[in-house]
């Protein structure tokens, strides 16, 4: 045997590789028609993998202070070879990971997916929706341009909507009263440390849940056939994945992320600033409020139901207890249908007015 | 024995499909390491000069001498009085943006826009329509280059 | 009677005319009583309290007499006693020079202020006819105001530099008033349109020229033929030595024509434009000089070349444009362009030797600065289509792959 070849059994054999193949030669996938929905959270995965290695990337030539955050990103995107394309690339691919997050978990709402015994893949489901959320806010703020700066402002003054505890959540956030340096620097912790942190091992426990229960197959859509794992769901998963990779790098070339000017402080806020896409719908619906709602203050109201909202959506497992295979209750898909459209008009009211 | 359905007769059909798909990932994944590899090796320039530039060289200034110079995207100006001490000033006239120079002769920073003149040892106006005075820079001496860095 | 009414009015005054009693350093009747007259017998005591006189301790009797610690008017309004009650027209600049012309005492209260105001006026056209019994001539009050005299740094002075030409209108536009002089009235309105009003009232540059910058304030006297040039160079400098460098600067002052003026105009001064310059219709050259002569081969060279700049930097401005909403980072274009552009500011400075050489010496410079800004607008746009086509390369590779995988999955039957 030629040396590579010998090399290749060495590390086989002591990482057992033979337990490898055994189990994966094993493992199928139930086959589904209509398919396409099934791949989204496969797809979420594979941008989160490319925002790790383009984040890594970027980390290389980013300096997190106020007097240079922006010189640096100007620097990679102007003087780095395809500093452009990685730069946009990681804009873009947050922007689709978020998009792939929520169509993946209303696929799993809509197929009931949540339902026992996969709750607990549907609660680190949400919890990594919000993290993959944190992870779009505190990255925004880090390019350290007019827009970016402004919308964190403005975001972290929604926090001050909690009742008791809003005002401490804002000096927590902001690292002071202001968005300052000390917001840019705690950002980046964040950005860069925390979150990737309990991303991991919350994905880690995601992905071994989906393990050890499989992919749900409601009501038997494919009349319990199923598939190899390997090579053929692999396969689809790579056609997949190669289909996002060519979305998301037509969109890093053809419609590269703006550098905007460099954030002034002291400059007033530009007219019509908002958060990021994936805000948009809270953060109208918070500025439609009135101000007063009979004895309480408007804002906080808003938060409040926002979070009993929030908090009731993520408890769906245990409001439908129908036993897996059960065709859906009505008010379950309303309450999917609904929440779609509320998400998609106040979206688009907040951006068009 | 459960038939199997034969397999179409392609050892042409498989090795196209072998080619495409060693092809494919290899040249993808070419397509995405050659840029990353490439990203990763610094440019000509090690850093965004941001805040510090140098703006010429020693042996350019005798005394009594003012040269412009870009700093970032705007002008500054370099100016070595006739005691020898060096200046350096944001070349942006506070009035009405115009480029300032200096004036050898009558030893003043001036505005050809409208007649301002500036303190070349202060930057503060001298006489002129200027509100106030030129934005100041630090001036250091590295060996045979002139450095100006701005307070960030 | 005439006591016992005055002793009741006196009441009344005093209870009203308290603070002022309270704020002042001693008594002061003659602002008591007439603070509660009323009409033109009031208004002087009411305009009174904003007075830089009043705040510097002076009080009515030190222009008008007479002696403010008595209530009693026989003694107040004594003539005896110096009280001149209203002071005439033709006398007040007298009057006002009597402190004003005296530096020891002046300069007890300001010690930089000037104390030639009187010695000027008398050799102004004001002066003149105002010592010659013309009653209608400005004099200090008509400009500085009468009772409530603010300093003239002072926002509310009718002299503060952007209220200083309505002041001076309030006569020199009024038809009426002028009359018997034989000048227009049309200036105001003109300076209305200018670029010098624009400045003062629009942008609030206090630096920017009113009546007084170029005709003196209280000297007023309008610029000789000569010396216009050197007014309008005071600020204009540049201008001024590219003039003085040329061959219109003697020709001018052969023919007797006012320098600046005779293509700016002098109250109406415009926006230039380039327009005004070159060979052709409505242009200012060809006022004076036709086809043939050496000047208007000149004329029409310095257009065409100022001409080529400009389209120079509109061309390199539009590239620019281009390439950063494709997405392409241009500052360093931006940077030439910008010192192209100081260039064309140059030029047009040099337009007003009306040599060509200078003219061209800047021109050359900035299309210079344009071309290596054009340069880096076509480099972005270059840099723009290399990546374009990188990503179109990279899709096909894509497309391989899938082409590949998906002729592996249709192999692959699903099993049974």
């Amino acid at each position: 045997m030629s040396l590579p070849r010998n090399i290749v059994r060495w590390f086989d054999d002591r990482l057992g590789g033979d337990d490898i193949r055994e189990f994966l030669a094993h493992k199928t996938v139930p086959v589904h028609a209509g398919t396409i929905w099934y791949y989204f959270g496969g797809i979420t995965l594979f941008l989160f993998v490319i925002q790790v290695l383009t984040g890594i990337l970027l980390l290389l030539y980013y300096r997190p202070t106020p007097a240079e955050a922006y010189e640096s990103v100007q620097f990679i995107v102007t003087k780095v070879r395809f500093g452009w394309l990685v730069r946009s690339v990681h804009s873009w691919s947050a922007n689709l990971m978020v998009l792939t997050a929520l169509i993946h978990m209303f696929s799993v709402f809509f197929l009931r997916a949540y339902r026992r015994p996969r709750e607990l893949t549907w609660l680190s489901g949400m919890a990594l929706l919000f993290l993959t959320m944190a992870f779009g806010f505190s990255g925004y703020l880090l390019p350290w341009n007019t827009l970016s700066f402004f919308a964190t402002k403005v975001g972290t003054d929604m926090a001050g909507a909690v009742p008791l505890i809003g005002d401490f959540l804002v000096r927590l956030m902001r690292g002071g009263e202001e968005v300052t340096g000390a917001t840019l620097t705690r950002f980046f912790g964040i950005h860069v440390a925390i979150l990737p942190g309990i991303t991991t091992v919350l994905l880690l426990v995601h992905l071994l849940l989906v393990q050890k229960w499989g992919i749900g197959d409601p009501d038997g859509h494919a009349g319990g056939k199923r598939m190899p794992f390997v090579p053929h769901f692999v396969l689809r998963e790579l056609m997949a994945w190669y289909g996002a990779l060519a979305v998301l790098g037509a969109l890093a070339a053809l419609f590269p992320w703006e550098l905007g000017e460099k954030a002034d402080p002291f400059a007033a806020a530009p007219a019509g600033i908002r958060p990021e896409w994936y805000f948009l719908a809270v953060f109208h619906n918070l500025k439609l409020i009135p101000s007063t709602i009979w004895i309480f203050e408007g804002e906080v109201l808003g938060i409040l139901a926002l979070g009993a909202g929030v908090i009731f959506w993520v408890l769906m497992p245990f409001w439908d207890r129908a036993p897996e295979g059960e065709k859906p209750r009505l008010w379950v898909t309303g309450l999917g249908v609904l929440v779609i459209v509320y998400f998609v008009v106040f979206s688009l009211l907040g951006y068009y007015t | 024995m459960s038939e199997k359905e034969p397999d179409p007769p392609s050892s042409d059909r498989r090795t196209l499909t072998k080619t495409l798909l060693g092809a494919g990932f290899g040249a993808s994944a070419a397509s995405f390491v050659y840029p990353a590899v490439q990203f990763m090796i610094p440019p000509e320039i090690g850093e965004a000069p941001v805040n510090e530039v140098v703006a010429g060289k020693v042996s350019e200034f005798g005394a009594n001498v003012g040269r412009i110079f870009k700093f970032g995207s705007r002008p500054g100006i370099v100016v070595r009085t006739s005691s020898g001490e060096w200046r350096a000033y944001s070349a942006v006239c506070t009035h009405l943006n115009c480029t300032v120079q200096y004036d050898s002769d009558e030893r003043y920073i001036w505005c050809a826009c409208h007649n301002a003149k500036f303190d070349p040892d202060t930057g503060a106006v001298a006489s002129g329509p200027p509100p106030r005075g030129l934005d100041k820079y630090d001036v250091n001496i590295r060996d045979d280059d002139v450095v100006v860095t701005r307070r960030a | 009677m005439r006591n016992l009414a005055f002793a009741v009015v006196l009441a009344a005054a005093l209870s009203a005319g308290l603070p002022f009693a309270a704020s002042a350093q001693q008594k002061d009747s003659c602002v008591e009583c007439h603070s509660v007259l009323e009409d033109n017998l009031g208004q002087p005591a009411q305009l009174f309290a904003d007075d830089i006189h009043r705040e510097s301790g002076f009080s009515c009797a030190d222009c008008h007499g007479g002696d403010p610690s008595s209530d009693d008017l026989e003694v107040s309004m004594d003539p005896a006693r110096g009280f001149k009650g209203k002071i005439s027209r033709l006398e007040t600049p007298e009057m006002c020079g009597r402190c004003h012309s005296d530096p020891e005492f002046i300069h007890r209260f300001k010690p930089q202020q000037r104390v030639d105001q009187l010695v000027e006026y008398r050799k102004s056209v004001h002066g003149k006819r105002l010592a010659a019994g013309d009653e209608q001539a400005a004099n200090c009050i008509d400009c500085h105001g009468v009772h409530g005299i603010r300093e003239v740094s002072h926002v509310l002075s009718p002299v503060y530099p952007r209220a200083l030409p309505q002041t001076c209108a309030r006569c020199h536009a009024d038809a009426e008033h002028m009359r018997e002089y034989s000048i227009s009235t049309a200036q105001f309105e003109e300076y209305e349109t200018s670029v010098h009003w624009e400045a003062l009232d629009v942008q609030g540059d206090l630096s920017a020229p009113t009546c007084a910058t170029c005709h003196g304030n209280h000297g007023a006297a309008p610029p000789g033929v000569d010396s216009v040039a050197q007014v309008c160079g005071n600020c204009h400098i540049v201008f001024q030595r590219a003039f003085d460098q040329g061959p219109h600067k003697e020709a001018f002052e052969a023919m007797g024509l006012p320098a600046c003026i005779a293509c700016h105009a002098n109250h109406a001064v415009l926006a230039p434009s380039e327009k005004m310059l070159g060979v052709d219709e409505g242009s200012s050259c060809v006022n004076c000089h036709s086809e043939g002569e050496a000047a208007f081969e000149v004329a029409r060279q310095v257009r065409q070349r100022i001409d080529d700049l400009n389209q120079s930097l509109a061309d390199s401005q539009e590239i620019l444009d281009r390439a950063e909403e494709a997405g392409m980072e241009v500052t360093e274009g931006r940077l030439q362009w910008a010192s192209a552009n100081e260039q064309l500011i140059m030029a047009r400075v040099q337009v007003h030797s009306f040599l060509l050489e200078p003219v061209e010496e800047a021109v050359s410079e900035g299309l210079g600065a344009a071309d290596g800004s054009l340069e880096v607008g076509r480099e972005a746009l270059r840099e723009m289509e290399f990546r374009r086509k990188g990503l179109a390369l990279s899709l096909l590779t894509i497309a391989i792959t899938m082409a590949g995988l998906w002729l592996a999955i249709r192999r692959l039957k699903l099993p049974a």
